[in-house]
């Protein structure tokens, strides 16, 4: 009888393969419908972890799944991990890419998988800002010299005798480690975690008028609930954060650009055109980014109503690709 | 979580203490004790004070961005590592391996959790994979267990994250095939061959005391984001507690059989098949429980790298601090975890069944259902694969309504509460964890790592003395000593609190048995989930500090050194105790004169499973504001100027864990020499 114990396993194993081959008898499951015409086929984005980043993955993401029939992955990985991506095939573009002089030489000179589709239409700011109340109560703190008068003020528990300087994601694009020792500033640089955190410590700053300094960005749409002020460091010049570890002076102006995998961009397909052709503002991501935070939509719900709010723009992207556009 | 559970043999629960409480007979080694405490606290002292009038001179302390020596070097090989990889041999045998593993897995989503374009549905649909999970366990685990294994698979659609636990299971499952394939023959070499233990033993030790998050970025440069890197990272996590467990089953197979049948002329090959495997069946599928919990809490972890799975929608939720969204995966990661210890667990209990023989009927009788089960099974499998109902899986809106119920609740907490909890959070942080962090890491580095090396000696011998030279030397030499300090102090905070818990309630329930059955159901539960979920409870309640990630990593550490300490008292002979009461003793003076003197040995082995658990845990707190070493970890892989210094801080990581853990290991059997001796 041992033996019938044995026979299960083995007709299980054939009957599961016979039953999943076996083509049904009035099976009821049909393939999706394919455009035909369309030459988009698998278009694989990085989703970068700011929600600004966000609302350009999945506006883009729409219009290529809607309109040009492509099949979307969204890869969720961090900014530079991404990169990564482009070498091992599993990313076709990053959409939102700040500077990172040091990912263009390796990736798209020495590897060469990885090139420039152009600028998204956005100017990047990054810098350390401090809520409203408090520059209104010091005004003169807005200037980096003053900073070490009311380091005090920023002192926590995680900073100790220092001030703290409250960063993002250990991922982001940051020199503010290299700015406090190279201005010899009283002050600690402690992480956050997320961008999510940032805003939270920003909003309750400013709620409970405490003390509170920290690096943020702009496209945010954050600074339209909290105008946050920003603190001028040593102008910017070029060449002058050539070398991480030697920087004293403010960050560039970022201008935000896509950037594709090499194979992606030569294969030319319809998802490339589109991503060749996306541009927008400040605006237009701050409205997406809103509606995901905080109204509370699935970032493919948002970008649904963005794009049926503005027709135009999403033509123009198109244009040439699909008729009627 | 489950990695140190297994060390054998040497830190498993004690046996039972066959030696009487010592009534002054053995002075000397009573004497010789207390010397050793006073010079203990002689260290101490000098450290405090030492370390106060030097405070803040060579502490080694490096900025933030910077790089120095062999984290430069180590920097510029993971570049090389990317560069050649299209000339490289041994790169391209990586990617290779990477390809072939990435398109098994793309093979296996196809089959069950993402549809392959343009097909609606995976090939089998939902009643086929639910109902081929059913068969699978009824015939491993029985029946009873195939019920819970289809209410686990329900609730998974229920929930809203099918697709992302299809994923993670195919993760887990894969991982856990190559870990027994490649494990188990490791094993049966182990267990034959003296030399070769001697040389993968220590192996395995420094594979468990690595926390998982340190070999991420360096696995990530091999073999590519991607599922086939996860898969590799949670192998290298979860082979330790198969090779292990069962090199330790083979080896105890009764002497007495192996003669008796060497006497009958077997070779060794009929001696492995007809004897070895057979007798040491139930300790190898203890060993399989054991891989699959560990892979579970690895395969989460993969999501940094783009596995697949549950750990994604976890990590973004996190990252948006929307904790009641980061809940409901959570929760449905606990359910895999209770289904797959349950089902493995009752799969050792099931084998030893079997095995004894079943009456006739009774086997008749299961051999038949089994044929039903079967062909019920492929009828599904057909349906679920032509059929739209079939192939759909059930979906409400119960995981959506769970995530907002939790973030309420949250919201709450945080908006009625956040003066307190950041209250509690700062008193601790400014009166306790400060000041042990001014003398760890404010010292000079010479003044802590002599302090270290004393200790060492003191507790554990010249052998611990060595093992602490070396790690002590390294760790000044890979460059991030302050780090590696500040992560000390977390670890060696957060073990005490440890201790506490597992005394208050190892001792308890070591004296009620009652209470150990109430409460050990929840430490099971506890030890069963992966580190990964006790971020999102104590991250909601205290936001990103220190403090955070010391209470996540009590939490997590605690049910392991309770159950230990626990099962110690348990053992502490019970016509001592009867004896101490007889002459009067009072309660509080058995606990402290006898149970807990007597069960000594126990409590070094929880203190040193419960440094390793917290060690890896505040390796996490990277994540949510615990900085350190947890943090140029996380920094390392997420940036690529400072991929060297992530990596010299994994190493780090590494030689920190290799130390305590060696320490307490030797004064553990130190202090089980003495008692026999006394």
């Amino acid at each position: 009888m041992i033996k019938l114990n044995r026979l299960a396993i083995p007709l299980a194993a054939a009957g599961i393969v016979l039953a999943s081959v076996v083509p049904g008898v009035a099976s009821n499951i049909k393939d999706a419908k394919v455009d035909t015409t369309s030459s988009c086929g698998l278009l694989k984005i990085a989703v970068n972890n700011w929600v600004g980043y966000e609302a350009d993955a999945f506006v883009v993401g729409q219009v290529a799944k809607k309109r040009l029939g492509c099949i979307v992955n969204y890869v969720y990985v961090d900014e530079q991990i991404s990169w990564q991506g482009f070498a091992a095939g599993n990313v076709d573009v990053v959409l939102e890419n700040w500077g990172h002089p040091e990912l263009f030489d390796l990736y798209q000179k020495k590897l060469r998988v990885a090139e420039d589709a152009g600028s998204i239409g956005i100017n990047g700011v990054i810098g350390w800002f401090v809520p409203p109340w408090m520059a209104k109560k010091y005004p003169d703190i807005t200037d980096w010299k003053n900073l070490n008068k009311y380091s005090k003020l920023f002192k926590t528990s995680e900073s100790g005798s220092k001030g703290q300087l409250l960063d993002g994601d250990p991922g982001f694009v940051t020199n503010d480690e290299a700015l406090v020792k190279n201005l010899k500033l009283n002050f600690k640089v402690v992480f956050a975690g997320s961008e999510a955190a940032l805003i939270q410590a920003f909003r309750s700053a400013e709620r409970t008028k405490t003390a509170m300094i920290g690096y943020f960005y702009s496209p945010q749409w954050f600074l339209a609930e909290v105008p946050l002020v920003k603190v001028n460091l040593p102008t910017y010049k070029t060449g002058c954060d050539a070398v991480a570890a030697k920087i004293a002076c403010d960050y560039p102006i970022y201008k935000l650009d896509k950037i594709v995998s090499k194979d992606f961009a030569n294969r030319g397909t319809s998802g490339y055109k589109l991503i060749k052709n996306f541009q927008w503002s400040t605006k237009d991501q701050n409205v997406v980014a809103k509606y995901i935070t905080a109204d509370g939509m699935e970032p493919e719900q948002a970008a649904d109503k963005w794009i049926a709010d503005n027709p135009n723009k999403v033509n123009a992207w198109l244009k040439g690709l699909v008729k009627g556009a | 979580m489950t990695a140190v559970v297994t060390r054998q043999p040497e830190t498993e629960p004690p046996e039972p203490q066959r030696t009487e409480w010592p009534r002054g007979s053995n002075l000397r080694a009573l004497m010789s004790g207390r010397r050793n405490s006073v010079l203990l606290l002689g260290v101490l002292v000098a450290w405090v004070i030492v370390g106060t009038i030097m405070h803040g001179t060579h502490t080694l302390e490096i900025g933030g961005a910077d790089q120095i020596g062999i984290q430069n070097w180590l920097g510029d090989r993971a570049n090389d590592i990317q560069l050649a990889s299209s000339q490289n041999f041994f790169i391209q045998v990586t990617h290779g391996i990477s390809d072939g593993l990435n398109s098994l897995i793309l093979w296996l989503q196809h089959l069950i959790s993402t549809p392959a374009f343009p097909r609606p549905y995976p090939h089998v649909g939902f009643l086929g994979v639910v109902v081929i999970a059913w068969l699978f366990t009824a015939i491993t685990a029985g029946w009873r267990m195939s019920i819970l294994t289809v209410a686990c698979f329900l609730a998974f659609a229920l929930l809203g994250f099918w697709e992302e636990s299809m994923d993670l299971l195919i993760v887990t499952l894969l991982a856990v095939a190559i870990s027994v394939i490649v494990g188990i023959p490791m094993a049966i070499l182990m267990a034959r061959n003296k030399t070769a233990r001697a040389i993968v033993t220590p192996v395995l030790d420094v594979m468990q005391t690595l926390p998982s998050f340190t070999y991420l970025l360096p696995l990530s440069l091999l073999f590519e984001i991607g599922p086939a890197a996860a898969v590799i990272c949670t192998v290298i996590y979860s082979l330790p507690p198969v090779m292990r467990i069962a090199s330790h089953g083979l080896l105890n197979v009764n002497p007495a059989t192996v003669e008796a049948t060497n006497s009958m002329g077997q070779t060794s090959w009929q001696r492995l098949r007809k004897v070895d495997l057979p007798m040491a069946k139930r300790t190898i599928i203890v060993g399989i429980n054991q891989t699959t919990m560990a892979a579970l809490s690895m395969a989460t972890i993969a999501a940094f790298i783009n596995g697949p799975g549950l750990g994604q929608p976890v990590v973004r939720a996190l990252n948006a601090l929307r904790v009641g969204d980061a809940f409901v995966p959570g929760l449905c990661i606990v359910l895999m975890a209770i289904m797959m210890d349950r089902v493995t667990t009752a799969a050792s209990q099931h084998s030893e069944n079997l095995a004894r023989g079943q009456a006739r009927n009774i086997a008749e009788l299961r051999g038949r259902l089994l044929i039903a089960g079967a062909v019920i099974t492929t009828v599904c499998v057909y349906l679920g694969a032509n059929y739209t109902w079939a192939a759909k899986p059930p979906s409400s809106s119960a995981g959506t309504w769970l995530a907002n119920r939790v973030q309420e609740v949250i919201d709450w907490i945080s908006k009625h509460w956040s003066g307190a909890t950041s209250t509690i959070s700062d008193k601790f942080t400014t009166i306790f964890l400060n000041k042990v962090e001014y003398v760890v890491a404010g010292s000079p580095w010479f003044v802590t790592g002599a302090a270290i090396l004393a200790i060492a000696f003191l507790l554990g011998g010249r052998r611990a003395f060595i093992a602490a030279l070396v790690c002590v030397a390294g760790l000044r030499w890979l460059g991030l000593w302050n780090g590696a300090m500040v992560t000390l102090t977390a670890t060696l905070v957060a073990t005490v609190f440890v201790m506490i818990l597992a005394v208050v309630f190892g001792v308890w329930m070591g004296r009620s048995p009652r209470a150990d059955q109430v409460i050990r159901p929840f430490l099971d539960a506890g030890q069963t989930l992966p580190p990964f979920v006790y971020l999102i409870p104590t991250l909601a309640l205290f936001g990103p500090t220190r403090f955070t990630a010391i209470v996540a990593a009590v939490a997590y550490a605690a049910p392991a050194a309770i159950k230990i300490v626990a099962d110690g008292i348990k053992a502490v002979s019970a016509t001592t105790v009867e004896a101490a009461e007889s002459a009067g003793a009072l309660r509080i003076q058995i606990i402290t004169k006898v149970q807990i003197p007597m069960a000594r040995s126990a409590f070094t082995v929880a203190a040193n499973q419960g440094l390793l658990y917290v060690l890896s845990m505040v390796v996490i707190g990277g994540l949510v504001g615990a900085g350190a070493l947890g943090y140029d970890v996380v920094a390392g892989f997420k940036q690529l100027p400072l991929q060297g210094r992530g990596l010299a801080a994994g190493f780090s990581i590494v030689l920190l864990g290799v130390m305590l853990d060696r320490i307490t290991t030797y004064t553990a059997q130190r202090g089980a020499k003495k008692a026999v001796e006394s």
